[in-house]
């Protein structure tokens, strides 16, 4: 089927742009896109990243060797500084290992980016149910601040929505209904994730307050788990994983507040 | 506050990785990046506080280095055979992967091989690539794409020899 996006402006530098983590992230989506309906292309992107996992791999030991005795700054000598490389070097060797992660995680550096600038700091990277949480957290605070184009499809296409995400989720996903609770449904938008597209529905209150719902997919090495809560600098995220769909509220708003939308958000996916 | 050594010293691991790739020989690789540090040195003054050091370091790199394969007396096709081969905890397939990344880069034309270097391994913006080699944006990026391609084939008719060999 053709995607209904019109792909007219993905230009070579927009894919190369995408492999090596350059592309904003409010157009990481539109390649995903690009990509997924031109196989030929996503194949050929595919062994780019290969070439820059397997330069990785064939020189980044050179950044552990120990450092010759001829090659230091002339004023001072080596043996000062040699605690301080081998602490450069593990930044290096930490920060490359996530690098090279894979297709979906181009694009963090940005994020990782926007995250800092709005309070919230790298963590160790912890179990991958906290990574749901953190992955939530980015995306909110990427694309809830937008005012232009905050989702890609509006709630005014709604039904439209619902067909393309379960399209590209692989099952059916609905948007759940707030309107009660004083949340009304600006639209969604697709975003990459750890082991394929995730869905994001954004939701608004009068006041303009925004809150997002992550929908993921393929939780496989997770079980089952209860209401968490995490606090990601100023967004605070309520997350659980229900079978093999992993869900995440994250919204800049109090615990107990988003806990009670939490709670409602739990109750109409868990009757659907 | 770190001083200006420090700053350098802290970029010698990077220097050396850049420059092993770029040359392929070590003790080549070596000689490139004391000659980068000896000329960073005494051009220190010109430096300018706040800038990116380690990019004014891959230029001055580069400078050195287009000098030196001018005069001829560093072959770029020097790649040592035997890295990678000597560590056994490596799965098989990711030595030969890498065996064969050494052949094809040294077959990279050398502009190619700087781009393709500073953007996949040192992971430079393609700005920071552009002032780095004192070219403009477009041609780092019309170098870009045909490194990746030219490699992308290289390295696609050595995996297929590489199954043959397996098979065999």
């Amino acid at each position: 089927m053709k995607d209904q996006f019109s792909h007219a402006l993905v230009t070579e530098a927009d894919l190369h742009a995408y492999i090596d983590g350059l592309l904003p992230l409010s157009r990481c989506a539109e390649i995903e896109s690009y990509l997924a309906s031109h196989p030929a292309e996503a194949e050929r992107l595919k062994s780019y990243l290969k070439q820059s996992e397997a330069l990785h791999m064939a020189f980044d030991s050179v950044l552990d060797e120990p450092l010759p005795k001829r090659l230091t700054v002339p004023p001072t000598p080596a043996c000062t500084h040699a605690w301080h490389l081998q602490r450069i070097a593990a930044c290096v060797a930490i920060a490359f290992t996530g690098g090279i992660a894979g297709w979906y995680l181009h694009g963090q550096t940005y994020a990782e980016q926007m995250l800092a600038k709005n309070g919230v700091y790298t963590v160790a990277q912890g179990s991958s149910s906290d990574d749901l949480a953190r992955q939530a957290a980015i995306a909110h605070v990427v694309y809830s601040p937008d005012v232009r184009r905050p989702v890609e499809i509006g709630a005014d296409q709604e039904d439209q929505l619902v067909t393309w995400l379960s399209k590209r989720l692989g099952t059916p996903i609905r948007p759940p209904k707030l309107g009660q609770i004083g949340y009304e449904l600006i639209g969604g938008r697709l975003l990459p994730g750890q082991s394929g597209p995730v869905a994001q529905f954004m939701y608004q209150d009068v006041a303009g307050q925004r809150l997002t719902l992550y929908v993921t997919k393929d939780q496989t090495q997770n079980h089952d788990t209860r209401f968490r809560f995490e606090q990601e600098g100023p967004v605070n995220v309520f997350y659980w994983i229900d079978g093999r769909f992993g869900y995440a509220l994250s919204a800049g708003i109090g615990r107990k507040e988003l806990a009670r939308i939490a709670k409602v958000v739990y109750e109409q996916i868990a009757s659907s | 506050m770190t001083t200006r050594e420090e700053q350098m010293t802290v970029c010698i691991p990077s220097l050396r990785r850049y420059a092993r790739a770029l040359v392929g020989n070590r003790s080549m690789a070596e000689d490139l990046v004391q000659d980068t540090l000896e000329r960073g040195w005494s051009r220190l003054n010109s430096w300018q506080h706040g800038s990116d050091m380690r990019a004014w370091l891959f230029s001055i790199m580069h400078n050195l280095f287009v000098d030196t394969v001018r005069r001829q007396r560093m072959s770029t096709e020097a790649y040592d055979e035997d890295r990678g081969a000597s560590d056994l905890s490596e799965p098989q397939m990711n030595r030969m992967l890498v065996m064969d990344l050494h052949t094809s880069l040294s077959k990279l034309p050398m502009e190619q091989r700087e781009v393709l270097l500073l953007v996949s391994l040192e992971e430079l913006s393609y700005e920071e690539v552009a002032n780095t080699l004192s070219i403009p944006v477009g041609t780092v990026m019309s170098r870009l794409f045909r490194a990746r391609e030219k490699l992308r084939s290289l390295m696609e008719v050595r995996e297929s020899s590489n199954l043959l060999r397996m098979v065999k």
